[in-house]
């Protein structure tokens, strides 16, 4: 019951093509006009914040990224959890569901291809594309940080920001995943569209804050004894933390945060946290192979969720009919 | 080598238990023209793409040039061209850069790929817009890209899918020449349409579909003599009195039916053209035209249904 050939016969030819209707599309001129605004931006204010209060500070290119000016709370990971999965759903909501209304889908399939290929060669290709810009921004980030600060960066600083990039990837691949399944699941790109970003929204901003802790207090009742001394029951918080991490942002945000604040106490697990273990707690920053230990599993879910829903959208693309 | 090109056998479609396609079996040989014709909705766009493995088989085999095209579907990709009912192209990108993407998708070496799209333009009469954006395409135009597309290809099979609906006359004259182009460069061609008239004289061979089966197969000539029974069809044009019963008397007419002012058509046992000249000059009457009736499809197709009425009435509703 093998089928014949390869499934990845064509998959080169199909990401090129992508990736030129990709890199030649209006809306990718307005992302990167926005990416370039934005960045500009971010470290402008980071930069005038970093020189105010630090005199000696051994992560100063990462205070690029995770400080922001006081009353303008827009750092710089801030600014990419948001517009990276913009880009990636802006990439993505009409990947499949054009083909279909181009009409050009079962004369590609025609061809000695498999559905396989096409549905790689999208994915690979949006991802390429998006790698390309957020490389392109990294690079202008730091170059822009390293000529109004005038400090180079340690070897560590730069191994974290570049693992920092590779997860910003890795998050981006989770939005285009969900993006390319919905473009599978429904016919129209307008609703695609509208339901990726309304999952989106209730995912960043409903979901960690709001209705993950209300469906925590569900599942493990807030203990009367802590209540009364006015303390959260540890059991509740636990289950809030674990339920909003179902959200990629929190991911994110977590991996970002751990990554980038080495010399952060709090930044030394993801778990709750007593006060107990901070008293006393060595001061001074965490190794780099530390900080990956502990970000790693949020590294894996991110990973894992893109191959979750990749996966859902290929057996969906499998089954469907190629009549319009 | 095998002169079956395509052989069907008891082919089956369901769509969640209701079959589209009942237990068809068919065969297409080599260098034929071969219709599939029926109306809208009958199962042939389905039939296609089983032939094509692009939707699943419920039942029943098709084997397209020797190989299952379940199981080996890039086998037959590889060597049969297909254009899909309103076949569409990339809008933002020109008709040779639409043909460049397939050509690397069939794996044609550059200098080979250059050279194949351009005599393909040239050769549907698009080499003057290779470089223009499908998007200011007519459908004219798109379908006679898709045309280009399958000779790219070097197809031995051609599946065309209403190749002609929505075309205006004019076009669909330049369309039916290059599909007999391609039968005379050796291509197989299987066409679906459900405008029998355009069709008919481009096929080689018909199977007439209704409600996912095969109602008739075989040449059209064939299916007059089954559908319209045997004898000569002549058609008679003339001015005069009368001239009907007097064309009803000559020997060895059975019927004449009225086919509008002045025109009758006689079904007769032998050609009557000699004897029913004779008729309407003996009459008085003033002879315009004679002419024995090559049976036209759309009759045939219209008395099968008038004679299977259960059959037809959903389609005539």
């Amino acid at each position: 019951m093998r089928r014949e050939g390869s499934a990845l016969n064509g998959v080169g030819v199909v990401t090129l093509k992508e990736l030129d209707d990709n890199l030649t599309s209006v809306r990718m001129r307005v992302l990167e006009v926005l990416i370039v605004l934005f960045a500009i931006v971010a470290v402008y204010l980071a930069i005038q914040q970093v020189r105010e209060t630090t005199a000696e500070d051994p992560f100063l290119l990462l205070r690029l990224f995770t400080r922001a000016r006081e009353g303008i709370p827009i750092t710089f990971v801030a600014f990419l959890s948001i517009l990276v999965p913009v880009m990636a759903i802006g990439l993505g909501f009409d990947a499949v569901n054009s083909e279909y209304n181009q009409r050009t889908l079962s004369r590609i399939l025609a061809q000695p291809i498999y559905r396989d290929a096409l549905l790689f060669g999208k994915f690979i290709a949006g991802l390429l594309t998006i790698t390309f810009s957020l490389v392109a921004l990294w690079l202008l980030v730091i170059g822009f940080g390293l000529y109004l600060l005038g400090v180079p960066p340690s070897l560590e600083e730069t191994a974290r920001a570049f693992i920092f990039l590779l997860v910003t990837i890795a998050y981006a691949g989770v939005w285009l995943a969900l993006a390319l399944l919905f473009s599978i699941v429904f016919r129209s790109p307008a609703t695609a569209a509208l339901v990726t970003f309304g999952l989106w929204l209730l995912l960043t901003f409903l979901w960690p804050s709001v209705l993950a802790q209300m469906l925590a207090a569900i599942i493990a009742p807030p203990d009367p004894g802590y209540t009364a001394l006015g303390l959260p029951t540890p059991e509740t918080t636990e289950w809030g933390q674990i339920l909003s991490r179902l959200s990629p942002s929190t991911l994110f945000g977590e991996i970002a945060f751990v990554l980038l604040n080495p010399d952060d106490v709090s930044a030394r697990s993801l778990g709750a946290i007593y006060l107990v273990q901070l008293q006393g707690a060595a001061r001074g920053a965490l190794p780099l192979g530390q900080s990956l230990i502990i970000a790693w599993p949020d590294m894996v879910g991110l990973v894992a969720g893109t191959i979750v829903l990749f996966t859902i959208g290929y057996m969906v693309f499998q089954r469907q009919e190629v009549r319009a | 080598m095998n002169d079956i090109v395509i052989e069907a056998k008891n082919l089956t479609k369901r769509y969640r238990g209701i079959a589209v396609v009942k237990a068809i079996s068919f065969s297409v040989a080599r260098g034929e023209i071969f219709g599939l014709l029926g109306p809208n909705g009958a199962g042939k766009t389905t039939t296609i793409l089983m032939m094509l493995g692009l939707t699943e088989i419920s039942d029943g085999t098709v084997r397209v040039l020797d190989h299952n095209p379940v199981r080996e579907p890039l086998a037959v990709k590889r060597r049969v061209g297909y254009l899909p009912d309103q076949v569409g192209f990339y809008d933002n990108l020109s008709a040779s850069d639409n043909l460049r993407y397939i050509a690397r998708l069939i794996g044609l070496d550059r200098a080979e790929r250059e050279e194949k799209i351009a005599s393909s333009l040239a050769h549907v009469g698009l080499a003057d817009v290779a470089d223009n954006r499908v998007g200011t395409f007519s459908r004219g135009m798109r379908q006679r890209l898709g045309l280009a597309e399958i000779l790219m290809k070097d197809a031995e099979v051609a599946i065309l899918d209403e190749p002609t609906s929505g075309l205006d006359p004019q076009v669909t004259v330049e369309l039916l020449d290059i599909i007999r182009d391609l039968k005379h460069r050796g291509v197989s061609v299987l066409l679906s349409s459900h405008l029998l008239e355009r069709v008919q004289s481009v096929c080689d061979r018909v199977a007439l579909f209704n409600e996912g089966k095969i109602a008739l197969l075989g040449t059209v000539p064939e299916l007059g003599r089954q559908v319209l029974g045997g004898g000569f069809r002549v058609e008679v044009e003339a001015e005069g009195q009368g001239l009907a019963e007097h064309l009803a008397r000559v020997p060895g007419v059975r019927k004449v039916e009225s086919a509008g002012p002045s025109r009758w058509l006689l079904l007769a046992e032998q050609d009557v053209r000699p004897e029913a000249a004779a008729a309407v000059v003996a009459a008085g009457g003033r002879l315009l035209r004679l002419a024995v009736a090559e049976p036209s499809l759309e009759a045939i197709y219209r008395q099968y249904f008038h004679e299977h009425p259960h059959e037809g009435e959903r389609h005539a509703a």
